[in-house]
């Protein structure tokens, strides 16, 4: 086990926030064809209230801060919200479309000292990325932002979704950001918009075509160990948790609500009417996540893949109940291996429903 | 005698956990977890204090260290940490105008 993930373990087990995302902003200048978020402003954090957050995460003990949106350079005041988070030493992330960025907001972000930036791109052919992001031209900037950002030495992931509209140019994409000296990374991961709004679910590459991304050695490389059968259950396996979201990380909305995860849209509090301790302590709803471990999930505690699936409880929870399945994970896992999971066998013959639920922000008290 | 400044570099992140400093440097991702001294050491490097004398100072009374050791210990931290970015090494006072508040 690396530090990292030896520091890392040891904020789980103590219950200590080491990670938050933070969406400074719901607004962006495009318009991404599979985008879950509603991109009007129902009243955004001020620079003070985003200031006096950073306080409250440097605090809690937060460091590693991912800045995201929405697109963030939307906001005027973002670069005085990166530099007074980097003066509380937080490890910096940013995720962003970039076409903002030219070389002085390059030169700014690198002697910010900030960590790692991800870069969301669609494609290697530019009228497959400006027709997702419905923003003409948006390749060609962020492809120049990019070149920019590499030629300050920051270091520069390129993101990308794949959906029905890219599916096959994920290897021309990988071979991109090669070409671009950059990192490359993929997630398959469609989810239904904030107001619970399912079409865009249609866009999720059907899962025959999955085991094209699994078995591509290029995108996968330890494709053998990924794909082999889940390995019998332990007693250990069981006592285990789905994953960080609640336990050591959390998501903060642009108008201040907390969640346990960006994709778990369970309301945990505000960060505008009570402290950020507070509600990461004594949250009922973070309390009810934390409780929950593989032994208690229904239909998945009895499903072989229980140790090495990818189940996010976030997408178990928009699907009517955070200790449920989550289909879309059972759909991976069963592609993976091409072993059936337990919810599957147990749907054999019904069709699959993905109930709404919706994220509102939490009604603000007189 | 010259004398040692040491100042963190602004590339670097840093946080408690459990009694634990740990500190990133953005330029190549490296990872350090601190022990109580060396904390103690790096949380003084404002590049204006002389490094004997933060030795002296916070080194030797707060942990009661024989203090020809923990000079030549903290001589050794010094030139581990500056070579990995962490912490800049001059024989003159630094100014640092982003000096960042730790937590």
């Amino acid at each position: 086990m690396s530090l990292l993930n030896e520091m890392s373990q040891k904020a789980f087990d103590l219950g200590v926030p080491i990670s938050v995302h933070l969406d400074v902003t719901y607004r962006c200048n495009e318009r991404c064809v599979h985008c879950y978020l509603d991109h009007e402003d129902h009243g955004e954090m001020t620079t003070a209230e985003i200031k006096g957050v950073l306080e409250q995460l440097a605090e809690a003990g937060v460091f590693f801060l991912t800045f995201s949106g929405g697109e963030v350079f939307l906001r005027r005041d973002f670069f005085e919200l990166l530099e007074y988070a980097r003066r509380l030493l937080f490890n910096v992330k940013i995720k962003t479309n970039a076409v903002m960025i030219r070389e002085a907001e390059a030169q700014r972000i690198r002697a910010l000292g900030v960590d790692t930036i991800q870069i969301s791109v669609y494609s290697y052919r530019p009228e497959v990325h400006d027709a997702i992001t419905k923003l003409p031209g948006s390749f060609e900037r962020t492809i120049k932002a990019i070149r920019f950002m590499r030629d300050q030495g920051l270091k520069v992931t390129i993101a990308n979704v794949l959906m029905t509209w890219n599916l096959h140019d994920s290897d021309g994409l990988q071979q991109l950001a090669a070409e671009l000296g950059v990192h490359y990374t993929l997630d398959p991961t469609i989810t239904p918009m904030m107001d619970g709004d399912t079409s865009i679910l249609s866009l999720r590459i059907p899962g025959e075509e999955l085991p094209e991304v699994f078995r591509n050695p290029a995108l996968v490389p330890n494709m053998e160990e990924f794909c082999a059968p889940p390995k019998p259950v332990s007693e250990d396996d069981l006592e285990g948790y789905s994953c960080s979201a609640g336990h050591s990380f959390c998501y903060i909305s642009p108008y201040g609500d907390v969640f346990p995860c960006v994709q778990f849209p369970l309301p945990s509090g505000n960060i505008r009417r009570q402290k950020f301790f507070e509600i990461w302590n004594h949250s009922p709803e973070l309390k009810e996540v934390r409780s929950i471990k593989a032994k208690d999930l229904n239909v998945c505690s009895s499903c072989s893949h229980v140790s090495s699936c990818t189940r996010c409880p976030g997408l178990a929870y928009m699907e009517g109940s955070m200790q449920g399945p989550s289909s879309a994970d059972c759909e991976k896992s069963y592609y993976r291996t091409g072993v059936p999971t337990a919810n599957m066998l147990r749907n054999s013959g019904r069709a699959r429903m993905t109930p709404l639920v919706q994220i509102q922000p939490l009604p603000v008290l007189a | 005698m010259s004398e040692t400044y040491i100042a963190r570099s602004s590339a670097i992140a840093a946080r408690m956990l459990a009694g634990e400093m740990m500190v990133m440097n953005s330029m190549d991702s490296t990872f350090f977890t601190l022990n109580q001294v060396a904390t103690a050491i790096w949380q003084a490097a404002d590049g204006r204090t002389p490094l004997r004398e933060i030795v002296r100072s916070q080194i030797c009374e707060q942990f009661d260290i024989d203090p020809e050791q923990a000079q030549t210990d903290a001589a050794q931290f010094v030139a581990d940490l500056s070579q990995h970015g962490i912490l800049l090494v001059s024989d003159q006072p630094m100014r640092d105008p982003h000096a960042p508040e730790e937590r």
